[in-house]
């Protein structure tokens, strides 16, 4: 059987859309079926909202791609019915080795506390996440839930008015027209929405080509993150290895600036490089090569009218720190309830505006991340390197300088702090890591876990104290829900969400972040923060 | 807040002096850049605190320019 990138997974077929004397309206129309298009597409037609998925291509992607997918994106996954799937399927790891010149300077592990359910990341081929996300789509569609793909359909134009977007759609078959209440776009990095717009995309491009390769082999190497600065295999430059599932290793060998890309790309010249890094007596085949270079910028803003950017299409960063798909899956998450509830007419359609507010705020937060890690790897000066040097000589002997050591800060979801959509934090001594704003940290509860009870809608959670039922009439969605502390098996709960208080209420927003908390039940409180969290209308 | 100390402070500064540029004896002026460097490293790490790093940099950046 071929590989299931070789599939056409969505083949073209033609739409009676195609066919209407009229442009057909939509709801919202996806561009993009890579992972963030999918995550968005899956996330609103869970939500009942009408989706037409949109691809110029039929099939899931060529090469690992985006391989390290996070904790935060497994727990989104879950959210979304297809978590367990990519868990089986990938590589876990938690520990790390970091190499210089020919010595082992310093190792970590991620993994630095219990009472989780998913690990600190798992390692899959991109294709395989597009895969599974698709597979679930698919269930939906056979369940009746409102979504449809069309592959092959390429977006050539868009223009949008206050009252919606149109777009015209190549297909084998010839062009047609579709009116989209709301565009998502998720079109990928060089994406052609934005160009269409004329749009802005500033940022720093890094000066620098990466060699990837995707190999099979049969090696003993452990489940570990190894990062070499100045290996004797690759002078000067910086390789990573990292293993895949099907026995594929992933590895990056930085090459520098001034190469020739094509030669460098041929199977003669990558076979040596790749021998000098793996002995030569290493015996594997090559299954993708690549040459990439990178720019760490963003778009000014993420919400244009009715126009959403998400992932790479609203923002790029290096790849030290997998911090690409895993934020474009959070854009996701952070997109599709504040739409649902804007077409349920449930919040005012200025709502759109915190998803670009918050989503900035993460792309910045991710960009100044990469670029460090980028600035450590790659120094740009003599003394950037000297000093660069100097803490690696440092970190072998010293604990003090493993912490300025930096092949890439993995990507950790951001805390909307400061969010106008945050209300209050009234719980006394509150633990840092669950305040307003924060994404809900899982724990262990009775034979399950925390983040697989709260569901999609607004959730009022009572800790160690029963809440009465919110008040009807309400155009929104809570669901209440308690929890006693004898189901808190490890006394994480405890930990991560009363510190010193005996109880505690919080209201968490359908993407599992905090909204306030409070030491008891206060209906005008909640009535309050519930407000603010819908963009100030309910 | 502590402010960055510029007041002597050095319990015996020749001392020091004479010990700061014999630790540089022999070495290459890349070897005692890289030494500068691992040096910079470890006092910094010692002070610790933020803003009496953060006003030792302007300091340094802005005499003897």
């Amino acid at each position: 059987m071929a590989d299931i990138f070789e599939q056409a997974l969505y083949p073209y077929r033609r739409s009676a859309d195609q066919d209407a004397a009229a442009p057909v309206r939509h709801p919202v129309i996806v561009v993009g079926a890579g992972p963030v298009g999918l995550a968005a597409a899956l996330d609103l037609t869970l939500k009942d909202v009408p989706v037409l998925l949109l691809d110029d291509n039929d099939r899931v992607s060529t090469g690992s791609r985006a391989i390290c997918f996070a904790k935060r994106t497994l727990e989104i996954m879950d959210r979304l019915g297809c978590g367990q799937p990519l868990v089986d399927k990938g590589v876990t790891w938690n520990k790390g080795k970091v190499f210089f010149d020919e010595r082992k300077v310093y190792e970590f592990d991620l993994l630095a506390e219990a009472g989780h359910r998913r690990p600190a990341f798992i390692n899959l081929q991109q294709y395989y996440f597009e895969a599974v996300l698709l597979e679930r789509l698919r269930e939906l569609e056979a369940e009746g839930r409102p979504v449809e793909i069309r592959g092959r359909n390429k977006v050539t134009g868009v223009t949008r008015d206050d009252s919606g977007v149109q777009l015209t759609v190549e297909t084998p078959d010839g062009p047609y027209s579709l009116d989209a209440d709301w565009l998502i776009a998720c079109d990928g990095a060089k994406s052609p929405i934005r160009s269409f717009m004329g749009l802005d995309f500033h940022g720093r491009v890094f000066e620098d080509n990466f060699l990837i390769a995707d190999v099979k082999m049969d090696a003993d190497f452990p489940t570990e993150r190894w990062f070499w600065f100045d290996p004797p295999f690759n002078r000067g430059q910086s390789a990573l290895l990292h293993k895949q599932p099907d026995g594929v290793w992933r590895i990056d060998l930085q090459l520098g600036w001034d190469i020739d890309r094509e030669m460098e790309m041929r199977e003669e010249n990558v076979i040596p490089r790749l021998k000098a890094m793996l002995g030569e007596e290493a015996e594997f085949s090559l299954e993708w090569i690549s040459i990439y270079t990178f720019q760490c910028r963003r778009m000014e803003r993420f919400a244009h009218g009715r126009v959403l950017f998400a992932g790479d299409s609203a923002h790029q960063v290096s790849p030290f720190g997998a911090r690409g798909a895993n934020s474009g899956i959070q854009d996701a998450d952070n997109l599709a309830w504040k739409l649902k509830l804007v077409l349920d007419g449930a919040a005012p359609e200025s709502l759109m505006e915190s998803y670009n507010r918050e989503r900035v705020q993460a792309a910045d937060e991710n960009i100044l991340n990469s670029t460090r890690s980028t600035d450590f790897i790659t120094p740009k000066s003599d003394i950037s390197r000297i000093f660069r040097d100097a803490v690696l000589n440092l970190a072998e002997d010293h604990p003090f300088a493993r912490p300025l050591v930096n092949s890439g800060r993995l990507s950790l979801p951001t805390a909307y702090v400061g969010s106008d959509l945050s209300g209050e934090d009234a719980l006394p001594g509150g633990p840092e890591r669950t305040r307003p704003g924060a994404p809900a940290v899982d724990a262990p509860v009775g034979g399950g876990w925390l983040l697989e009870r709260l569901g999609t809608d607004f959730i009022l959670l009572g800790l160690n104290t029963s809440l009465p039922d919110m008040p009807g009439g309400d155009t929104l969605p809570v669901t209440v829900l308690t929890i006693e502390i004898e189901d808190d098996r490890l006394g994480a709960l405890r930990e991560r969400y009363l510190g010193r208080n005996e109880q505690a209420v919080y209201l968490i927003r359908p993407d599992q972040h905090i909204a306030a908390r409070w030491p008891a039940h206060d209906r005008k409180a909640i009535s309050a923060a519930l407000a603010a969290a819908t963009g100030g209308m309910s | 807040m502590t402010d960055l100390n510029t007041a002597p402070n050095l319990t015996d500064a020749d001392g020091f002096y004479e010990a700061l540029i014999a630790a540089h004896k022999d070495l290459t002026p890349e070897q005692s850049t890289a030494l500068n460097a691992r040096l910079i490293l470890l006092l910094a790490n010692h002070v610790g605190d933020r803003d009496i790093l953060l006003a030792a940099l302007k300091n340094a950046r802005e005499t003897g320019r």
